[in-house]
């Protein structure tokens, strides 16, 4: 009973790591059809920008609380910079095109900024430890969790409900959902694709920027952080259905919970968890569990 | 016979084995790991021909360098073409299970889904103790044809083996490109509905296009397992993977051995790279890469195409 109680939660606090950074690969995805490999970058440069501002300010000696606030504000700026570099600097060259061919420019963009990040902060490890520790560790019973992997969870629901109302509550969101529906004939409606697309970018690298912020104090940030992340990002976004941000969620608690139960009762399969249960999906429902057969099309 | 690219291939292999006693070492060298990637290379070529990217080669690449691996250390097996020969058949049966499952997806679904594949390859291998883990082993010196040659004669043999291999290889593969079959890839990527209309299933026409480019990536990592004597797990990494796209398309679709002439031309920069620009050599690519799929998009052998029409 107990070991099930560890299961679930740490199957529900990895879940919301994966569902923060697998949300703004399907948000990209479900407007511009991109897929993008760069998003692993984007959440490596996330990482790095707060471990390297988080150095600064403990150096500093400032209020500790103030950590926080300034973890978001690094991911608010890194994505928000990074993507509209990409999506000014390279993508807007390439719509149009077909989508195995945005996804290798967006594999020459990861290129890109794996080298960018290794010029601008070196190839020296990053450790910010600090808001981890502060927050300590809540115990239930015998079993004890750190504080700040439970508090991901509140800031994942956060970013999904953030999500769901801008989508599906606000004007804009409407007029974004025209889009994905139809570009073309949204452009006829006077909707200025241009601008929908731009403002996307930067919201999904954000999000990707935002989880790596989010992981930074968790783990060592180093070069190579951000290239495992995209196939894990693409698994759970798979599962739920390209495209479709309650699929993120869907994908990121069955993927959680699955790797969580693989490391308690068979730690050797932890690995195949994640690819088994995409496979068992996609052999199940081709298209992902959220997401509609396109039309044949002759 | 009366292919220029046929003969064109025959010739190079004659030329390039007459010279190689003579040759300095290090373009010996670089010769026979432009031969080994360019096989790897063409086998993306031929799923590229049908509208299918690759991001997982790495997998096939990696099995057949373990091969040479694990064949020499535990199975007793020495003789570089066996060696070679077991890679492909574990190759090929583990792409005919892959494939059932792949042959129905296009697009990114099929990219992504290789690269899922190859990972998990290189996490097997990478948790693997026995296999030397992360690190990779040093694989044992094999054999050819029962004679166990001497160090340096060794490596003339090996370069040997991949400019014959690779000839044989693009010749065939040629041929193959213009036949039937291999224009049924151009079609599958024009209009697959279409080619169900003929009567021709586009799904076996992908299936084999991957087992035939299954077994050329693994001829192409048991062969740089025997050009570098070592085999790792990053053999299988996806970003591997990805130099294989890079390649394919720095050298264009449109004709097979441009696969070999790019892998050449990206073996030599990459030597150099890596001494004088360690920290932006991926950024090199990266950038080259962008400029060919805006300004050439059928890559460098369009150059060479346009001057002759």
């Amino acid at each position: 009973m107990l070991e099930l109680l560890a299961v679930l939660i740490d199957g529900v606090t990895y879940a919301a790591w994966l569902f923060i950074v697998a949300a703004g690969l399907t948000l990209v995805y479900g407007v511009m059809r991109i897929l993008n490999l760069a998003h692993g970058s984007l959440y490596a440069i996330g990482a790095y920008a707060a471990a390297s501002a988080l150095g600064l300010y403990v150096a500093k000696g400032f209020a500790p609380w103030g950590m926080y606030p300034l973890l978001v504000v690094c991911a608010v700026v890194a994505g928000i910079v990074a993507g509209l570099a990409v999506e000014r600097g390279v993508l807007r060259f390439m719509y149009g095109r077909d989508p195995v061919v945005m996804l290798v420019v967006t594999y020459a963009v990861l290129l890109i900024l794996e080298d960018v990040i290794k010029l601008v902060w070196g190839v020296d490890a990053y450790t910010a430890y600090q808001p981890y520790q502060l927050l300590g560790r809540v115990q239930a019973g015998p079993l004890s969790f750190a504080t700040y992997d439970l508090a991901l969870v509140g800031v994942a629901a956060l970013v999904a409900a953030a999500l769901w109302w801008v989508l599906e509550r606000t004007r804009r969101g409407k007029l974004l959902r025209v889009v994905i529906h139809d570009t073309e004939a949204a452009s006829a409606l006077g909707i200025d694709v241009r601008r929908t697309y731009i403002v996307t970018f930067a919201a999904g690298a954000t999000l990707g920027a935002a989880a790596g912020a989010l992981t930074a104090p968790a783990v060592s940030v180093a070069p190579g952080l951000g290239v495992e992340v995209i196939v894990v990002a693409f698994a759970v976004v798979v599962i739920g259905g390209l495209g479709s941000v309650a699929g993120a969620a869907a994908g990121a608690l069955l993927v959680g919970l699955a790797r969580a139960a693989a490391v308690h009762y068979a730690p050797e399969v932890e690995l195949f968890m994640i690819y088994g249960v995409m496979c068992l999906v996609l052999a199940l429902r081709p298209e992902g569990l959220f997401a509609r057969p396109p039309p044949r099309k002759i | 016979m009366a292919d220029r690219t046929t003969l064109g291939f025959i010739v190079a292999a004659v030329a390039l084995a007459a010279a190689g006693p003579f040759l300095p070492k290090w373009l010996a060298y670089l010769i026979a790991v432009s031969a080994a990637l360019a096989l790897v290379v063409s086998g993306v070529v031929v799923l590229m021909r049908a509208g299918l990217v690759s991001f997982g080669q790495g997998l096939y690449f990696c099995l057949g360098g373990y091969a040479i691996g694990i064949g020499g250390r535990y199975l007793g097996l020495t003789d570089a073409i066996g060696l070679l020969g077991l890679g492909v058949v574990v190759s090929v049966a583990v792409a005919a299970v892959l494939g059932l499952l792949l042959a129905r997806y296009r697009e990114i679904f099929f990219a992504m889904f290789t690269m899922a594949f190859s990972m998990i390859l290189y996490g097997l291998i990478s948790k693997s103790q026995a296999l030397g883990s992360t690190d990779g082993f040093n694989i044992a010196p094999a054999t050819l044809a029962g004679v166990r040659p001497a160090a340096e004669a060794a490596q003339l043999w090996i370069y040997w083996l991949c400019v014959a291999l690779a000839a044989a290889c693009g010749a065939v593969l040629n041929l193959y490109l213009r036949s039937g079959l291999g224009y049924g890839g151009d079609a599958v990527r024009g209009n697959e509905i279409r080619v169900e209309y003929l009567g021709v299933s586009a799904h076996r026409l992908v299936y084999v296009k991957y087992l035939i480019a299954a077994a050329l990536g693994s001829l192409g990592g048991g062969l740089t397992a025997l050009i570098s004597g070592h085999v790792g797990p990053d053999m299988a990494y996806w970003t591997t993977s990805g130099e294989f796209v890079f390649v394919a398309l720095l050298g264009g679709t449109s004709n097979i051995a441009a696969a070999y002439l790019a892998a050449f031309l990206f073996e030599l920069i990459k030597t150099y790279a890596f001494e004088y620009a360690p920290y932006t050599w991926q950024m090199a690519l990266g950038i080259v890469l962008l400029v060919i799929i805006l300004f050439l998009p059928s890559g460098l052998w369009s150059l060479a195409a346009r001057r002759r029409a």
